[in-house]
C-alpha cells in the first residue's frame, strides 16, 4: 500500500467481488466522490475486469470480452481504486477486521460482499468434465466453446430463463440442442401452464427438443453420444456436453466461514441499509438477502449499490424496500415477458388470457380483485405489450374499461400508454433507476439527443429492457416543449389546428383571407391550410363549401362535391340514411347509373356508389336524384359519412330497440357536420352487433334500458375497438352526448385526426373524456350543444344550394371553352359494367366492347 | 389591357383568345380546350405582385389523368404552385416544373387578360 495515500485517507474500503454489482458501487462512489474519505480496494476473483453479465450469450454472437466490460481500463487507476483482478478472498477474519488471500492479509474499516451466485449443479453421480458445464462467466462459455468443438448435440438441464439463453448459445455452437426440465412446464418461475405450453411450441418450432418432467438420475458413457442421461421414469438422452442451468445459489461461502446470519435459503442477511450481522460488513447484488429473499436480476442489485455507495459517503439514501422481478427477455428469439404476480397469486386476484395455437402466442392479464390495477402479467410471444403493462403495474394507473384491451392483438401493434399518462415518478429505467422525471430535467437543461440522454442519466443502458419506452417519452417530451416537431400548420400559419379552431371562433372569422391576413402569413396559403381552414370554416358556421370564398380552399373533392378517382373521373353517393332505401328511390339509382353509364357498387356503409362520371355530367346527374328526393352523401367530405344500422327491434326476433330509427335519427342530425376527418357510426339493435357498431368513431347499442354509446373506434387500416362510454342511455341524454363528444372532437383534434388517434393523444384518456362529456367538468357541454346545435340548424343539402346557383354550376365544366367531354376518359366493359380502360387496353378495345378478363 | 403573365413574352408573340374572363374562378383553376390540347388557367386576383394569371398543361404526369385544373393553388416557400389533386405533387405555375419530382414537368403557356377575353400565346 502506498502510505502517502492511505494517510491522507481516513479509511479503508474493502469490496470483494467485481462482478455488476460491486462495480456499479465502486462508480457510484468514484462520482460521490468517496475517494475522498476512502482507500478503496476491490478483490475479484475472475481474470476479466467486471463486464455485463446480462448479455453474455453475445459473447457466442461475436462480442468479445473487452466490448463487454463495464467500463474503460484505466477508470479504476485513474480514481486511485486499487483493483485486484484473479485474486480469490479466501476468508475473513472479522476479530482483527481482516480479509486473507492466497497473497496475505489486509485489514479493512468496511467491507462490501458483492460475490454475486453461483450456478447450482444437482448431485447427479457421472456428472463432471464436459458432462457437467456451467453458464456464468467467460470462462464457464470459454469451457462450453472448447467442448462444442467435438460436439454434435447438446442437452440443457433446466428449462428456466438461463437454461433457455444457453440452449440458445448451444444453437448458435451448431449444437443440436435439447432441453431437459423437471418441472411439467417450461420457466416454472414465470410462466403459467398455457404461457409454458405456447413457449415449448415456439422453441420446438425451431429444432430445439423439450423434454420436461425428466429428472436425471445418473450419467453414464454413451453410445452413439459421449454420454448417456438416465432418467428416473427409465427413459434416457444422449449427447455430447451438458450444461447445467438448474438455478443459482447466491455466493456466501465467505459469509458461513466467518458466521455471518445468512438465509434459510442463502445469501448474507442484510437489513434495509444493506448491513449484515456485523456493522462493519455490508452485502449487495445476488450474494445478498433481504426479508428471506435474494434477487437474480441486475436492477435490484443496482439499487442497492447506488445507496449503499450514498451511505458510505453520508448522503441521504433510500432504504431497500424489495424489488420488482418483471422481466421481459428473448428467449432463443421468443418473446417472453412476466410482470409481477404472474401466478394471480394474490388473493381476489382475475385473469384474462388471450390464446393464440395457430401462432403460439400467450398473454395473460392478472388485475386485483376490484378490477382497477394491473397486478401481473405473463407474455409468450409477443413483448411489445410489455412496457405498457409494466407502467400500468409499476403506477398503478388504473385500468381501462375494458382491461382485455390491454392484451387483444390490434393490427397496429400493441396498445401504448401515451408517454404523456405516466406521471413524473414513473421509473423508467429500473437498472439505473431513472424516473420520467429525470429525463425531463435533462431536457430542461438542453439535452436533445437520445444518445446524450443515454450518456447523461444512463437511462436505458443497464439491462436494455426500457429503451423502447425511453425513447418514446424522450421524444414526447421534446415535442411538448416545441423542440423536434414543429406543430405549426404549414408555412403560412404557426398555429395547430386547434389554436385556429379558436381563433376562428372567438374571433368570429368567416373567411380564409381574414384569417390569413390577420394571423397567418403571405396572400394565398397552400393545400394544407386551405382544406384545414375550410374544413374549420365550415365546422364553425356552417356555410355552403361552394360560396366563391370558400370555393378555393376545397380539395377538389369538395370543390365538386364528389369523389375524384384515378381516372379523373367522379363518384357520386347520395345519402341513404341508416342503409334505408324504398323501392322508388333505388329505382331510380338504377335508372340514372343506367342512364349515364355508371358503375354502380354497394359500399361498406350501406350506400350506393355510382363511378365513372365525368365534371360535366355532375349537375344533371344531381337534378335528377334529388328530384327523386335524395341528398347529397358527403362521401367527398371530412364529415359524417354513414351511420351503419341492423334492422333492429321492428324485424329481428333479438332486437331490443328500433336501430334502424335511431340511426336514421342519428345521420340526419350530424350529416352536415364537417370535422377534422371522416366520422362513421353503426346503430345495432341488440348485443349481438351485427351493425358492427363498435369499429365506428361512434358506436349504439342497444339494451333493454336504452343505448350504450361506445366511441373512439376505427375499422380501416388502424383498426381499434370503441370504448364504453356510457350506459342505458334514453335517447335525448344519448344526443346530449353525442353532440358534446363530436364537438369536442372538432374543436380540439388535429387536422386529418380520426377519433380514434385523437382519443388516444388525450392526457387523461377516456377518463378525462367522461369528465368532460359527461360530468360537464369544463362547463362546456351547453356550448358544445350550442355550437351543435348551430351546424345542425344550418344544415342545408350542398348539391341542392349548387344547382340553384348558376355561377356556381359554372364551375362543373370539363372545358369552359367548349362542349365536349374529356377525350382521354376510356371504359371498357368488365361484368357487365364500365370500368376504367387500363393504358395496355387504350389502343386495344374500341369503347363498346367487352374486355375478355 | 394588363399583361399579367410575363414569362416569354418578351419575343414578339401571336396572341389568341381562348376563353372568357368571366370563365375564370378566382383562386383556383378551370380548363379550356385549345386544339386537342387542354390547358389549366389559374387566376389569382390579389398576389403581392397584383392579379396574375397562369396556364399549364391539365394532364398530371403522374396518374396520366387530365386533372391539374382541379388542384388546389398556393404558395411554398414563396413560389406559386399548384398541387395535383390525386397524388399532391406541386407544380410551378410559372413553368410547369414540379417541386417534388424534377422529371415530371407540365407545359406552360404565356396567357393575358385582355378586356373580356383571356388570351394565350403558343410558347
Ligand atoms: C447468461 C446470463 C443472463 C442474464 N440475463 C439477465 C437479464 O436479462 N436481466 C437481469 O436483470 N439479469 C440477468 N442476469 C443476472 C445478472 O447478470 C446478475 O443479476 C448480476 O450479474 C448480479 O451481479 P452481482 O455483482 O451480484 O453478481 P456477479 O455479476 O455474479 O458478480 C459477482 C462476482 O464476485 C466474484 N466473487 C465471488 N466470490 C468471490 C471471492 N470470494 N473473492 C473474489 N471474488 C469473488 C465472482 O467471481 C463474480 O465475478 C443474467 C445472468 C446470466 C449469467
Ligand atoms: S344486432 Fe341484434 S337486433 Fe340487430 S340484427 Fe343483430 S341480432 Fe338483430
Amino acid at each position: 500500500m502506498k502510505p502517502g495515500i492511505s494517510s491522507i485517507k481516513s479509511e479503508t474500503l474493502i469490496i470483494i467481488g467485481n462482478g455488476m454489482v460491486g462495480h456499479h458501487c465502486v462508480e457510484q462512489l468514484i462520482e460521490r466522490g468517496a475517494m475522498a474519505h476512502y482507500d478503496i480496494h476491490v478483490y475479484g476473483e475472475e481474470r476479466q475486469r467486471a463486464y455485463d453479465r446480462v448479455h453474455l450469450s453475445e459473447y457466442f454472437g461475436g462480442r468479445d470480452a473487452e466490448s463487454l466490460a463495464l467500463c474503460q481500463p484505466d477508470l479504476y487507476d485513474t480514481h486511485g481504486v486499487h483493483l485486484h483482478l484473479g485474486v480469490q478472498v479466501l476468508d475473513i477474519d472479522r476479530d482483527n477486521q481482516e480479509i486473507i488471500t492466497s497473497a496475505g492479509r489486509q485489514r479493512y474499516d468496511r467491507l462490501v460482499l458483492a460475490t454475486g451466485s453461483f450456478p447450482f449443479v444437482p448431485p447427479i453421480p457421472g456428472a463432471e468434465g464436459n458432462s457437467r458445464l456451467v453458464y456464468r462467466t467467460l470462462d464457464d462459455l470459454d469451457a462450453i466453446r472448447d467442448a462444442a468443438v467435438s460436439a454434435r448435440r447438446g442437452v440443457v438441464v433446466g428449462g428456466g430463463l438461463l437454461g433457455l439463453e444457453a440452449a440458445n448459445a448451444l444453437k448458435s455452437l451448431g449444437l443440436e440442442a435439447h432441453v431437459v426440465e423437471f418441472a411439467p412446464r417450461l420457466m416454472p418461475v414465470q410462466l403459467d401452464d398455457q404461457g409454458g405450453a405456447a413457449l415449448k411450441a415456439r422453441i420446438e418450432a425451431l429444432g430445439v427438443g423439450v423434454h420436461l418432467n425428466r429428472a436425471t438420475s445418473e450419467i453414464v458413457p454413451g453410445e452413439e453420444y459421449a454420454y448417456r442421461m438416465n432418467f428416473n421414469d427409465g427413459e434416457y438422452l444422449e449427447t455430447d456436453l451438458i450444461v447445467f442451468s438448474a438455478g443459482i445459489r447466491p455466493q456466501d461461502a465467505l459469509a458461513r466461514s466467518a458466521s455471518l446470519e445468512v438465509g434459510e435459503r442463502g445469501g448474507v442477511i442484510i437489513d434495509d441499509d444493506f448491513r449484515s450481522s456485523d456493522p462493519t460488513i455490508y452485502a449487495i447484488g445476488e450474494c445478498a438477502s433481504w426479508n428471506g429473499s435474494c434477487f437474480g436480476l441486475v436492477a435490484p442489485g443496482y439499487s442497492m449499490a447506488r445507496n449503499l455507495a450514498l451511505q458510505l459517503v453520508g448522503a441521504q439514501h433510500e432504504c431497500f424496500a424489495g424489488a420488482d422481478m418483471s422481466t421481459k427477455l428473448k428467449l432463443l428469439g421468443v418473446d417472453v415477458g412476466s410482470i409481477g404476480d404472474a401466478h394471480a397469486a394474490t388473493p381476489g386476484a382475475k385473469s384474462y388470457r388471450y390464446i393464440d395455437e395457430a401462432n403460439n402466442s400467450y398473454r395473460r392479464l392478472v388485475v386485483s380483485a376490484d378490477n382497477s390495477r394491473v397486478i401481473g402479467a405473463v407474455l409468450v410471444g409477443d413483448n411489445s405489450y410489455y412496457d405498457t403493462l409494466l407502467q400500468y403495474a409499476q403506477n398503478g394507473i388504473k385500468l381501462p374499461a375494458d382491461p382485455s384491451s390491454l392484451i387483444l392483438p390490434l393490427s397496429d401493434g400493441a396498445p401504448t400508454l401515451g408517454a404523456d399518462a405516466l406521471p413524473d415518478t414513473a421509473t423508467l429505467c429500473s437498472c439505473h433507476n431513472v424516473s420520467k422525471g429525470a429525463v425531463c430535467c435533462a431536457i430542461d437543461a438542453g439535452c436533445t439527443d437520445l444518445g446524450e440522454l443515454k450518456a447523461q442519466t444512463k437511462a436505458g443502458t443497464g439491462c436494455g429492457g426500457c429503451a423502447a419506452l425511453v425513447k418514446q417519452v424522450f421524444e414526447h417530451e421534446l415535442s411538448a416543449r416545441g423542440v423536434e416537431v414543429d406543430k405549426s400548420l404549414c408555412e403560412h400559419f404557426a398555429h395547430t389546428r386547434q389554436e385556429l379552431y379558436d381563433i376562428v371562433r372567438v374571433n368570429r372569422i368567416t373567411r380564409f383571407d381574414e384569417l390569413l391576413a390577420k394571423h397567418g402569413r403571405g396572400h394565398i396559403g397552400c393545400d394544407i391550410c386551405k382544406p384545414a381552414v375550410g374544413s374549420i370554416l365550415a365546422s364553425c358556421w356552417n356555410q355552403p363549401i361552394t360560396d366563391p370564398t370558400l370555393v378555393p380552399l376545397q380539395d377538389t373533392n369538395d370543390t365538386f362535391m364528389a369523389n375524384m378517382q384515378k381516372n379523373g373521373t367522379y363518384s357520386i353517393v347520395p345519402r341513404i340514411a341508416g342503409g334505408e332505401i324504398t323501392p322508388d328511390k333505388l329505382i331510380t339509382l338504377g335508372a340514372v347509373a343506367k342512364k349515364y353509364d355508371l358503375y354502380t357498387k354497394i359500399t361498406g356503409g350501406q350506400r350506393i356508389d355510382l363511378f365513372g362520371a365525368q365534371l360535366h355530367q355532375l349537375p344533371d346527374i344531381w337534378g335528377e336524384l334529388i328530384d327523386a328526393g335524395f341528398e347529397t352523401g358527403h362521401a367527398y367530405g371530412k364529415s359524417l359519412r354513414t351511420v351503419k344500422s341492423c334492422v333492429g327491434s321492428t324485424w329481428c326476433r333479438y332486437g331490443v330497440q328500433d336501430s334502424v330509427g335511431m340511426a336514421i335519427r342519428l345521420e340526419n342530425r350530424y350529416k352536415g357536420l364537417r370535422a377534422p376527418h371522416k366520422i362513421k357510426f353503426g346503430v345495432s339493435g341488440c348485443t349481438r352487433e351485427c351493425a358492427e357498431a363498435q369499429s365506428k368513431d361512434i358506436g349504439v347499442i342497444a339494451t333493454e334500458n336504452g343505448w350504450n354509446l361506445y366511441v373512439s373506434g376505427n375499422g380501416g387500416m388502424r383498426p381499434r375497438h370503441a370504448e364504453l362510454f356510457a350506459t342505458d342511455l334514453d335517447d335525448a341524454t344519448l344526443i346530449r352526448y353525442i353532440d358534446r363528444y363530436l364537438m369536442f372532437y372538432v374543436r380540439t383534434a388535429d387536422k386529418l385526426q380520426r377519433t380514434s388517434v385523437w382519443r388516444e393523444s388525450i392526457e387523461g384518456g377516456l377518463d378525462y373524456l367522461k369528465e368532460v362529456i359527461i360530468e360537464d367538468s369544463l362547463d362546456l357541454a351547453a356550448e358544445l350543444e350550442a355550437q351543435m346545435q348551430l351546424v345542425v340548424d344550418r344544415y342545408e343539402c350542398e348539391w341542392a344550394n349548387a344547382l340553384a346557383d348558376p355561377e356556381k354550376l359554372k364551375r362543373f365544366r370539363t372545358f369552359v371553352n367548349d362542349q365536349r367531354g374529356d377525350p382521354d376518359i376510356h371504359f371498357v366493359k368488365e361484368r357487365g359494367q364500365p370500368r376504367p380502360a387500363r393504358a395496355s387496353e387504350l389502343q386495344l378495345i374500341p369503347v363498346t366492347q367487352e374486355a375478355s378478363s | 389591357m394588363t399583361q399579367l403573365h410575363t414569362d416569354n413574352t418578351a419575343r414578339a408573340v401571336s396572341w389568341r383568345p381562348l376563353c372568357e374572363r368571366r370563365d375564370l374562378v378566382a383562386d383556383s383553376g378551370v380548363v379550356a380546350w385549345l386544339d386537342e390540347a387542354q390547358v389549366a388557367l389559374f387566376h389569382l386576383p390579389s398576389t403581392d405582385q397584383g392579379e396574375q394569371l397562369f396556364a399549364l398543361e391539365n394532364r398530371d404526369p403522374k396518374s396520366g389523368a387530365n386533372v391539374i385544373g382541379r388542384g388546389i393553388v398556393g404558395s411554398l416557400k414563396g413560389e406559386l404552385v399548384i398541387a395535383s389533386p390525386l397524388y399532391k405533387q406541386h407544380f410551378r405555375l410559372k413553368d410547369g416544373s414540379c417541386l417534388e419530382y424534377p422529371e415530371q414537368r407540365l407545359r406552360a403557356w404565356p396567357v393575358r387578360i385582355n378586356g373580356d377575353l383571356v388570351e394565350i400565346a403558343e410558347a
